[in-house]
């Protein structure tokens, strides 16, 4: 195992794969001789040349369609979103096309697509560019949404993307390129999709997040079980859609407890929807309501000392855990 | 220096001059030249101001800046008349100036601050004026194009002679919504006046390896659409103002669209982040127009030989510009940041009746605000 970067876990997976099958390529805005906007693809062009890394003109609904095209053809594209803010340019394809080929054809077609690039606010750029649309996609019956909180599940969940018959969405975190973590060699390592993670074992109370918010959890957990002696456990959903549901209801079953925390707006939101299944699967278990925490509901704020407030983080999810624990802070 | 460069160099000449007869250029008085100047001159100086802020770490997020483009700015929008309006896209600074906002506020909102013109919510990109007929900067390449063709078709229902001045990158020519916005306009005769800021690249990316058949030139787009089109040397404001008239009068009494597209240069990266530009641009290229054909060096130029400029003027001005950027930066930063109760204001429309409130999206951590009393406690 090396440690590297959730970037370089990134381009390893690709690297891998476009070596692997000569059906793999990556397109997108700035992927080739820049190097990517993030440098994700930093390195690939020169590599693998003007054939598997290929710049495309800012017209993401002509490239997202191709890539639809090309994949039903049996390629298998890595479209990039230079931010995943941008997909809503190509929705039409993405959700007319992308998610109804396969159905609508009797499963006569497949759409082996991936598209993948950074999602989530944190940065400060304002309403336009901080969009978290994982919620949005997963709505979309035909469509796989997945969101690495780690690097080794980030080169894993992509190798798996690409290698999946579906159209597959990997949203990467911004925040996240630069962290470092353990990841296997072996060129087969894959995180299946639809598998979730447990990343930190605990019987007081179960948080389940995804993509950043996972690692403002394990910040939170650490914290509770130092000054609080409350041990969390942290289910990381990697998976939005397939979801995981088993192993959310054996960590509430053992708990008792499940707080949801994700950066998505709430409304009509990933946790509405777990919170559902709990409720269901797991109502005889509960010793305290299920409790959410989420983006504020509003558009992305630009200044960033109001930006931080309107995120979950670690403060907050140890606040609402105290609370629903009745331990008095 | 042989025959043939001296006449190319009197033909030069020349051209910095071809314009100045134009009637639009021709009424302006020395008094309106020189504020055209110092115009142009403080969207610089404003830029400047703000990089430097920028490099301390006083604001977050991106910051593209416009310098080297300010004479299409200050050049289109000096011909503005009361029911001319103007949208642009993320590089909006320099129309932000030119339509009359204040540094203070523009640079406000890049330090995130509660004085900010966006209250802080926009940053940027996101700079917005209606009062001045200025509907913005917007943060989706190509997305406002059809926001400026409803814009000029509002204008059109309501039987208003004005036009809407649309601003928009080589790169975002290449957005279906670009062509969609040309189809309508040219279709319904809106009038609408797309203006290409050609500044060679949309990010690392040059016009050869993103735009089919440039050689024709990128507005010749409009050809396909039956639409007028021109093409306008950004360095040369006098020129930009005569055929942009043009444009803007046909738009305004016959109701028909145009595209023009300027060439400009930008010199700084696509935005401060951009740690590539010097990759995809050579030195050479960047120096040959900053010598060139800047376009307040052009212009000061042809103030000078008219009379109406000189070396102490240029430096007051200069100075003046200079000034009042330094006191947009202290401005911004004594300016406090907007309190975390911002976030919910403005989502929705709201009235002073609370029954016709339509602000119902108020859910989040379980009903409670973070900043709320009980939860902080
Ligand atoms: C739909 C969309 N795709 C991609 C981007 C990222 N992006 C922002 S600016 C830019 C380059 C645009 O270039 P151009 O239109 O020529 O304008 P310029 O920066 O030269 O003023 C890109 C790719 C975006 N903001 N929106």
């Amino acid at each position: 195992m090396a440690v590297i970067t959730y970037r370089q876990a990134i381009k390893d997976a690709l690297a891998e794969e476009i070596m692997r099958d000569e059906n793999v390529f990556v397109m997108g805005e700035e992927v080739a001789q820049y190097n990517g906007a993030y440098k994700v693809t930093e390195g690939l062009w020169a590599r693998f040349g003007d054939k598997r890394l290929v710049d495309a003109p800012i017209s993401e609904a002509g490239f997202i369609g191709l890539g639809i095209g090309s994949a039903m053809m049996g390629l298998r594209p890595v479209i990039e979103m230079m931010f995943f803010s941008f997909v809503y340019v190509a929705w039409d394809q993405a959700v007319n096309n992308a998610s109804s080929l396969r159905y609508m054809s009797g499963g006569k077609i497949n759409v082996p697509l991936v598209i993948r690039g950074p999602a989530n606010g944190g940065t400060n750029v304002g309403a336009t560019h901080s969009h978290t649309p994982e919620n949005l996609v997963a709505n979309f019956p035909g469509l796989k949404v997945v969101c690495p909180a780690t690097p080794a599940d980030a080169k894993g969940l992509m190798k798996a993307a690409i290698r999946d018959n579906d159209p597959v969405f990997v949203m990467e975190s911004t925040v996240l390129y630069g962290m470092e973590g353990e990841v296997p060699d072996d060129e087969d390592f894959i995180v299946p999709l639809g598998k979730a993670d447990v990343k930190r074992e605990g019987k007081d109370l179960t948080i389940v997040a995804h993509g950043r918010s996972v690692l403002m959890a394990l910040e939170a957990a650490k914290e509770l079980s130092e000054k609080h002696k409350i041990e969390v456990e942290v289910v990381d959903l990697r998976s939005i859609r397939p979801l995981d549901e088993e192993t959310i209801i054996k960590s509430v079953k053992k708990t008792g407890r499940a707080l949801l925390v994700e950066e998505n707006k709430p409304y009509c939101g990933i946790g509405a929807q777990i919170s559902h299944l709990i409720q269901r699967r797991c109502f005889d278990y509960l010793d305290a309501p299920v409790h959410r925490i989420s983006a504020v509901d509003a558009p992305a704020f630009y200044s960033p000392p109001v930006e931080k407030v309107q995120l979950p983080e670690a403060p907050i999810i140890i606040r609402e855990a105290l609370d629903m624990l009745n331990v008095k802070r | 220096m042989s025959t043939e460069t001296k006449d190319q160099a009197a033909q030069a000449k020349q051209d910095l001059f071809a314009h100045a007869k134009a009637p639009i250029n021709q009424k302006l008085t020395a008094e309106q030249k020189i504020k055209l100047y110092t115009d142009m001159v403080r969207i610089r100086k404003f830029e400047q101001a703000a990089l430097q802020s920028y490099q301390k770490g006083k604001m977050g997020g991106f910051l593209h800046l416009y310098i080297g483009q300010e004479a299409t700015a200050i050049g289109t929008i000096s011909l503005t008349e009361e029911n001319d309006h103007i949208i642009t896209a993320y590089r909006d600074h320099g129309h932000a100036l030119a339509v009359g906002m204040t540094m203070n506020e523009c640079m406000a909102e890049l330090f995130g601050k509660f004085t900010g013109c966006s209250k802080g919510k926009g940053g940027s990109m996101h700079y917005f004026a209606p009062e001045k007929r200025y509907w913005g900067g917007h943060g989706i390449v190509g997305g406002q194009t059809p926001l400026g063709l409803g814009i000029a078709y509002a204008l059109k229902y309501r039987g208003l002679k004005g036009c809407c001045l649309c601003y928009l990158g080589d790169g975002a020519i290449n957005q279906g919504a670009f062509h969609e916005s040309l189809n309508l306009a040219s279709l319904w005769s809106i009038p609408v006046i797309y203006i290409i800021e050609n500044n060679r690249y949309s990010m690392g990316t040059s016009q050869a390896r993103s735009s089919a058949y440039p050689e024709a030139g990128l507005a010749s787009r409009a050809e396909g659409y039956n639409m007028e089109w021109d093409r306008i040397d950004g360095s040369n404001l006098y020129e930009i103002r005569a055929k942009v008239h043009v444009a803007m009068e046909r738009a305004r009494n016959e109701s028909r669209p145009m595209i023009l597209e300027i060439d400009t240069y930008r010199y700084y990266g696509h935005s401060i982040a951009d740690a590539n530009h010097k990759k995809y641009r050579t030195k050479e290229e960047i120096e040959d127009y900053q010598n060139n054909k800047d376009p307040i060096s052009v212009y000061q130029q042809i103030l000078v030989a008219e009379g109406v400029l000189d070396e102490d003027k240029i430096k007051d001005i200069d100075s003046a510009a200079k000034e009042e950027a330094k006191a947009s930066v202290d401005f911004a930063e004594n300016s406090p940041y907007p309190p975390a109760q911002e976030l919910l204001t403005d989502v929705y429309w709201t009235t002073d009746n609370p029954g016709q409130h339509s602000n119902q999206g108020r859910m989040f951590f379980n009903d409670r605000l973070p900043w709320d009393d009980e939860y902080q406690a």
